[in-house]
């Protein structure tokens, strides 16, 4: 029983990071049908973002986090302005293309501009703690990321459901062209979806790096695949899906090792068996657990 | 110093090194009639570049040193060394493709390098196959020497260093059980984790838990609470310095209280900084321990510690042993020719290194002793050796 609760609070907070990372990607999929590739790569700059800010600057864990959500946020709306803007009339292909390309982009430059040596948090930014609840230990850092994670979750889900501007974007994603005739700024509204879905990624990173402290530039990479399959699973559009499919994956990523091994399955085939059960959802429900078809006209 | 100023440091190098060879005052009289050209292959991007940066330093040093000493004499002439410095940003792919690159197009008589298994495997093959020397000084799987007669090495073997690991565990803590935990995607961890079990299983102690990841992870908890529930009395992990704090820490997170030891990739300075107090007082078995370095070791950590600022770590070490290894053969071969290169590599049959002495078998493996190093208060420490049966001789 111990075995199973400590598996189930490591999946937990495994999942909690996925899901917010992975509400990135379906946001701003849902606004603009476009899969960001860069968001792995936002991910990472955003845990960098808190490298400059506990170390360089000092800043205790609060500020760190603020500042580095706010820093990702705006760096997300500008890199939408600038890189992806343009080609809103482009086929999406080219816009696909062009989000591989600002990742690469992030991730060579961080590297050109701090080196390849990895990097961790000051060990005072979130002073570990381990509390020993009858056989299972659990540590400040777990409370913390799930906790978190929830707040912020709770906190998306209340902008995109009862504000005006979540319903704008609900409505946006619902119909690009009609909806701005009403007199809402498409233009905001994008820059308002890339604003809360990087800076999320941003507390995802900073919360990443304090639970995993070895930080490089191509830490987005996994990362982002992983949070794209979560967002896909969950159904990519939907920021319940994207929640439910982030801690699927972590679930799924941390029980396959536990007890893979009663039925045979030594932790080697994690992957495979994890990606075979994700893949059997979508072969069920092609458009994910919470996701609606959409009819392409032609 | 700080980092940025050591990765700066390191990019001019680089650049200094592909350039050419940086001038040295008495180069001016020593009236070269050619150029040895020697690639080097490190990691110098990608997970461990810590390990790229040792291999550029010592390299470049063992170069000076020797062009300061007018280069390499072959038929009473002087001959300048030059390196060609590549990076294998510690992806197997791309050690293939600069070893070919090296061999190919920079025409070199030989290469140092690569450093980690997972690269030297595979780049060795290359070497072997288009004929051209490879030392790798810090490869310790059997694989990248077997049965490849063009391929050496400065660094001793996994099957040696399974049962030192395993043998210390018995020693030191009296372990009756032990788990293992190590990459599955990685040559040197997977080779030496199935060398420890084995060589623990032969010497009575139990393998309660044999867990696996893959490269690139990050969270271990998953396995660390099933090795946790079978309860070893030590935990074997032969990662690198990237990934051991992660290990550490989390198993502690998760309430381990047991000792946790190492191998020699665990020891890269980098490991410290990254880990902090969690690993302080953690063992791990390494190639050198510069507390008890012999005369020749001593010579070569007072200059690379007046050149770089700091003491130089295992794989710096290995890399300026492999070098002197190479123009200790070249000069005995007195050709540039690669097979008799080759020939007088395999020839050297006891050799005073950085490292201490070392012998070699007939596959062109060092046969060495290891040494145990405890990190206490920030430092790597000398704590112990263990020797081959035998070795060294009178």
């Amino acid at each position: 029983m111990e075995f199973f609760v400590q598996q189930f609070l490591n999946a937990l907070q495994l999942g909690s990071l996925y899901a917010l990372i992975a509400l990135g990607y379906s946001m701003v999929y849902g606004v603009l049908l476009l899969i960001n590739f860069a968001h792995g790569d936002i991910f990472m700059m955003g845990a960098f973002f808190g490298v400059f800010g506990s170390i360089t600057l000092g800043l205790p864990f609060v500020p760190t986090l603020l500042l580095s959500m706010i820093l990702t946020g705006l760096l997300g709306v500008t890199i939408e302005r600038v890189a992806y803007k343009p080609l809103r009339q482009a086929s999406r292909l080219s816009v696909v293309i062009t989000a591989l390309g600002v990742g690469l982009l992030l991730e060579n430059g961080l590297l050109a501009l701090t080196g390849a040596n990895p990097r961790s948090y000051p060990q005072d930014l979130v002073t570990t703690k381990v509390y020993d609840l009858g056989g299972v230990s659990i540590s400040n850092v777990k409370i913390i990321i799930i906790v978190l994670a929830a707040l912020l979750f709770a906190g998306l889900y209340t902008i995109v459901q009862r504000t005006k501007w979540g319903m704008a974007m609900r409505a946006i994603s619902y119909d690009k062209f009609a909806v701005p005739l009403m007199g809402v700024s498409q233009d905001q509204v994008i820059s308002l979806t890339f604003l809360l879905g990087t800076s999320l990624a941003a507390a995802g990173g900073i919360l990443w790096g304090v639970a995993f402290p070895v930080l490089n530039p191509y830490m987005g990479l996994r990362v982002g695949w992983k949070a794209f399959i979560a967002a896909v699973v969950g159904g990519i559009g939907d920021i319940r899906g994207a929640a439910v499919g982030g801690l699927l994956l972590g679930f799924i990523e941390i029980f396959v090792p536990a007890y893979g091994k009663s039925i045979g399955i030594s932790s080697t085939w994690r992957d495979p068996v994890a990606f075979g059960l994700l893949l059997i959802i979508l072969v069920v429900r092609p458009t994910g657990l919470f996701g609606v078809a959409r009819r392409q006209k032609v | 110093m700080s980092k940025r100023f050591m990765s700066l440091g390191l990019i001019l190098v680089v650049v200094a090194a592909t350039l050419g060879s940086l001038p040295v005052a008495a180069q001016e009289d020593c009236d070269f009639v050619g150029e040895v050209v020697i690639g080097v292959i490190g990691p110098l991007t990608g997970d461990i570049p810590k390990v790229g940066q040792s291999t550029v330093e010592a390299a470049q040093m063992a170069v000076d040193e020797v062009n300061a000493e007018c280069g390499l004499q072959i038929d009473g002439e002087n001959y300048e060394v030059v390196i060609v410095v590549e990076d294998d940003e510690s992806k197997a792919e791309s050690a293939v493709a600069v070893a070919t690159r090296l061999i190919v197009e920079e025409n070199v008589v030989a290469i140092i390098g690569p450093q980690a298994s997972k690269q030297a495997v595979p780049a060795g093959q290359v070497a072997n196959d288009r004929e051209t020397p490879m030392i790798s000084p810090w490869s310790t799987n059997p694989a990248t020497t077997k049965d490849r007669p063009w391929v050496f090495r400065a660094a001793f073997l996994d099957p040696f260093q399974g049962p030192v690991v395993a043998g210390f565990a018995a020693k030191e803590f009296g372990a009756k059980t032990a788990a293992v935990l190590y990459d599955v995607a990685s040559d040197y961890p997977k080779g030496l984790a199935e060398n420890f079990r084995d060589a623990a299983l032969a010497s009575g102690i139990d393998i309660v838990a044999f867990e696996s990841f893959t490269t690139g992870d990050t969270d271990f908890s998953s396995q660390l609470t099933n090795i946790i529930a079978a309860k070893p009395d030590v935990l074997f992990t032969p990662q690198y310095y990237n990934e051991v704090p992660l290990i550490v820490q989390q198993a502690r997170e998760l309430g381990f209280q047991n000792p946790i030891v190492g191998s020699d990739s665990w020891g890269t300075p980098d490991l410290i900084d990254l880990c902090g107090d969690a690993c302080n007082g953690l063992f791990f078995s390494t190639h050198y321990a510069p507390d008890i370095a012999t005369e020749v070791g001593q010579k070569f950590i007072a200059a690379y510690e007046e050149r770089y600022g700091f003491k130089p770590d295992d794989v710096a070490a290995l890399t300026y042993d492999a070098f002197q290894l190479l123009f200790t053969a070249i000069e005995s071969a007195n050709s540039l020719e690669r097979a008799d290169i080759r020939d007088a590599l395999a020839s050297i049959e006891l050799f005073e290194g950085v490292t201490g002495q070392m012998s070699f078998d007939e596959q062109g493996d060092p046969i060495k002793c290891a040494v145990i190093i405890q990190i206490k208060d920030g430092a790597f420490t000398y704590y112990d050796s263990a020797c081959p049966a035998g070795f060294p001789p009178e």
